[in-house]
């Protein structure tokens, strides 16, 4: 049926309204995504002393993406740099450390993160090792958490662990365990080792350690994504935490954020000096100290040297083009990493349960924020 | 009584505005419905694009092989070289496997609602019971899966240690019902089995609903039984529309992701032992999508390329015995 002469303009004066409504609402989020992500912590600092930012940076947006474990941090991180800085606005996706390194290949974000370097056979992408540089950012210590009714101190060897993952100890009452744990009467409880479901950065930080700590029991390689004989799963380091706490006997590699939050008891785990350390901050930062630091700011803090470090150490960093061709998009990446190699280190990163870089590795990462071209 | 008549040259714009309008929406449903078939071209182009170094890696490997470690070097020349092994069997597998205890749960349950809500239910609680099974569509699958997570592994692995201890010396029963994973095909079968009901009770309720009166008359007058006139007048005339549904059921149950992920145990797995962990197609892709890079990246759109492929077929065949059977139910009327 046709629209009458007489509708007609009641019509259009609809379509009119519907399309300023539109219009208004586009806006309306366009401005309210403008004021910077979501803060997923409140912890962080009420108010920070202004960064020595010498002029007041122009407009410019930036995208991120990569690397779920580092998220904590940088959405604190960008949460306060853009209250400093309020014509700056930053976004971090997250979506895994695969995700933000193809989009970094793909141009579509401007700064990736990722817990691992990019291999060899993927540099090409981005023109080559020259053209991209790593900031490392924080590290953190990844637990051993376990469920262990009536065991609250517990020690680990690397042996230990290589022999629980792979299904070769499986009763908490093995000799080898009561080995390490000196004095401490271990049940005869099955065990249960969890691993991740998904693949991760975590996965291969502790693949990685146990390849280095213990080749000869460790023979399931370093990946992101391993081929495991068997045990729990979970999916997501929340996952895992949920798993082991479901099964009496189980215990599982967890991020120590998440495993503080979950409340299961860690392990302390020997160090390559033969020290058992607990997984702190602390323990972090010396096995940090403890890297030999490639020439492109890559290290490997896993089974570090150091009486102090804790031997099962994540690193992470955020990968950028050494090129940047957007004048302003440049000067406020360089601002931002500024900013997280600083205020970032010295009020945001504990607060996060993230450990900051020792000094010698942050000093380095300072004078290679002078090798990014902005054109 | 005077008729008047509204001269087409008295009115012309309104003719013009007419044909316009009527030639114009024709155009916009044509344009609707080429985008849709557009959108599915791309997918499939798209994805096999991407998927195409995976293929050309491990070529038929892929299919056949069992072996899925991404992870995997070899020593070439003295270095460790990547050469991941991509063979997305145990995947497939799983996602038949699961699937189909999915069914073997679900189809019973759905067509007793059916049969109940439309021969045997009062018809005051006809309402309420069809709201509560939409209800029961409408719970998003993440919630499913997180209940699963954490509300029913642990109760349900007692229950398999029971029931495997039960059937231990049985012949051929004991291989099947063997293990005690909390995370297994089996709660994922359950889960989905949930999932499913929804779709095969609506759509084989609307079957029975088309069975002519007179059939199920013919069998009472006959002297057969209230439940001897189901069995052969609804289930035996709207079987194909039965069976076309329990198919649409399957490609739901196929496509299951995040629920089916974080209960199934991602071990990926070639068993009988239904009580034991698994993987299934969809699920691995969630898993480790995010973090993957290059070949494995290329293997997982693979797979998703062959899931793709696999749904699409059994929904084409779903919707041709649903179209036979209310082919057939048009012509008896």
């Amino acid at each position: 049926m046709p629209v009458s002469s007489a509708h007609r303009p009641r019509l259009v004066a609809l379509s009119a309204v519907a399309a300023l409504g539109l219009l208004v609402t586009a806006c309306g989020s366009s401005s309210k995504s403008s004021n910077n992500t979501t803060a997923t912590t409140g912890g962080g600092a009420g108010t920070t002393t202004a960064t020595t930012a010498p002029a007041k940076l122009g407009a410019a947006t930036l995208n991120g993406s990569g690397s779920t474990f580092q998220a904590a941090f940088d959405q604190d991180v960008i949460q306060q740099f853009t209250q400093a800085n309020s014509a700056v606005n930053i976004t971090y996706g997250g979506g895994g450390s695969g995700k933000g390194l193809t989009d970094l290949a793909g141009k579509l974000v401007d700064f990736a993160g990722t817990d691992a370097p990019i291999g060899a056979a993927d540099l090409p992408k981005y023109g080559g090792a020259d053209a991209i540089l790593y900031f490392p950012t924080v590290a953190a210590p990844i637990t051993l958490s376990y469920n262990l009714p009536g065991v609250s101190k517990l020690t680990l060897s690397a042996a230990s662990i290589a022999k629980i993952f792979t299904g070769k100890i499986t009763t908490w009452n093995d000799p080898a365990l009561a080995a390490d744990n000196p004095g401490v009467t271990l049940p005869s409880t099955k065990i249960t080792p969890v691993h991740r479901s998904d693949s991760s950065g975590t996965t291969f930080n502790f693949s990685t350690y146990l390849t280095k700590a213990d080749p000869t029991d460790w023979t399931l390689g370093a990946a992101k994504t391993i081929n495991w004989p068997g045990g729990g799963t979970g999916s997501g380091n929340a996952g895992v935490a949920t798993s082991v706490k479901q099964t009496a006997g189980a215990v599982g590699y967890i991020d120590f954020s998440d495993a503080k939050a979950s409340g299961l008891s860690f392990a302390s785990v020997t160090n390559s000096a033969g020290t058992a350390v607990a997984p702190t901050l602390d323990g972090a930062s010396a096995a940090v100290a403890g890297a030999t630091v490639k020439a492109d700011l890559t290290y490997d803090p896993t089974n570090a040297s150091g009486a102090t470090a804790y031997p099962i150490t994540a690193p992470t960093w955020i990968v950028i083009y050494k090129q940047q061709s957007d004048h302003a998009k440049g000067t406020a990446l360089k601002a931002f990493l500024n900013f997280i190699l600083t205020t970032g280190q010295t009020s945001i990163a504990k607060q996060d349960d993230f450990a900051p870089l020792s000094s010698d590795l942050l000093q380095k990462a300072k004078s290679q924020l002078d090798q990014i071209v902005v054109s | 009584m005077t008729v008047t008549t509204i001269d087409s040259a008295a009115r012309p714009s309104l003719v013009g505005h007419r044909k316009v309008a009527d030639t114009g929406f024709r155009w916009v449903a044509l344009g609707c419905g080429l985008l849709v078939l557009v959108i599915l071209a791309l997918i499939a182009i798209f994805t096999t694009n991407q998927a195409w170094p995976a293929f050309t890696h491990t070529s038929a490997r892929f299919f056949t092989s069992t072996t899925w470690n991404p992870g995997h070097t070899k020593v070439v020349n003295g270095q460790q070289v990547a050469d991941p092994q991509l063979g997305i069997w145990k995947f497939v597998y799983g996602t038949l496997i699961s699937s189909l205890i999915a069914l073997v749960l679900a189809v019973p349950v759905s067509l007793g609602i059916a049969l109940f809500l439309t021969e045997l239910a009062p018809p005051r609680l006809r309402t309420p019971v069809v709201y509560l099974i939409d209800i029961l569509a409408s719970v998003p699958s993440v919630v499913y899966g997180l209940w699963g997570v954490l509300f029913l592994v642990v109760p349900l692995s007692h229950f398999y240690k029971n029931v495997s201890d039960a059937f231990h010396s049985v012949p051929v029963l004991d291989s099947l019902l063997k293990g005690q994973e909390g995370k297994s095909f089996f709660t994922a079968g359950i889960i989905v089995a949930l999932m499913v009901v929804p779709i095969i009770t609506s759509l084989t309720r609307e079957v029975f609903a088309t069975v002519p009166r007179a059939q199920k008359e013919a069998a009472l007058a006959l002297g057969s039984t209230r439940w001897e006139m189901m069995r052969t007048s609804i289930l035996g005339y709207g079987r194909s529309g039965v069976v076309g549904a329990v198919m649409l059921g399957l490609g739901r149950a196929m496509g299951e992701t995040i629920a089916v992920a974080l209960v199934i145990g991602s071990f990926p797995r070639i068993t009988l032992n239904l009580f034991k962990g698994g993987d299934a197609m969809a699920s691995v892709i969630a898993n480790q999508f995010g973090e993957a890079q290059g070949l494995q990246r290329a293997a997982l759109i693979g797979l998703g390329v062959v899931l793709f492929v696999i749904t699409i077929v059994v929904n084409m065949v779903a919707r041709g015995f649903v179209s036979r059977s209310e082919r057939a139910a048009g012509a008896a009327r």
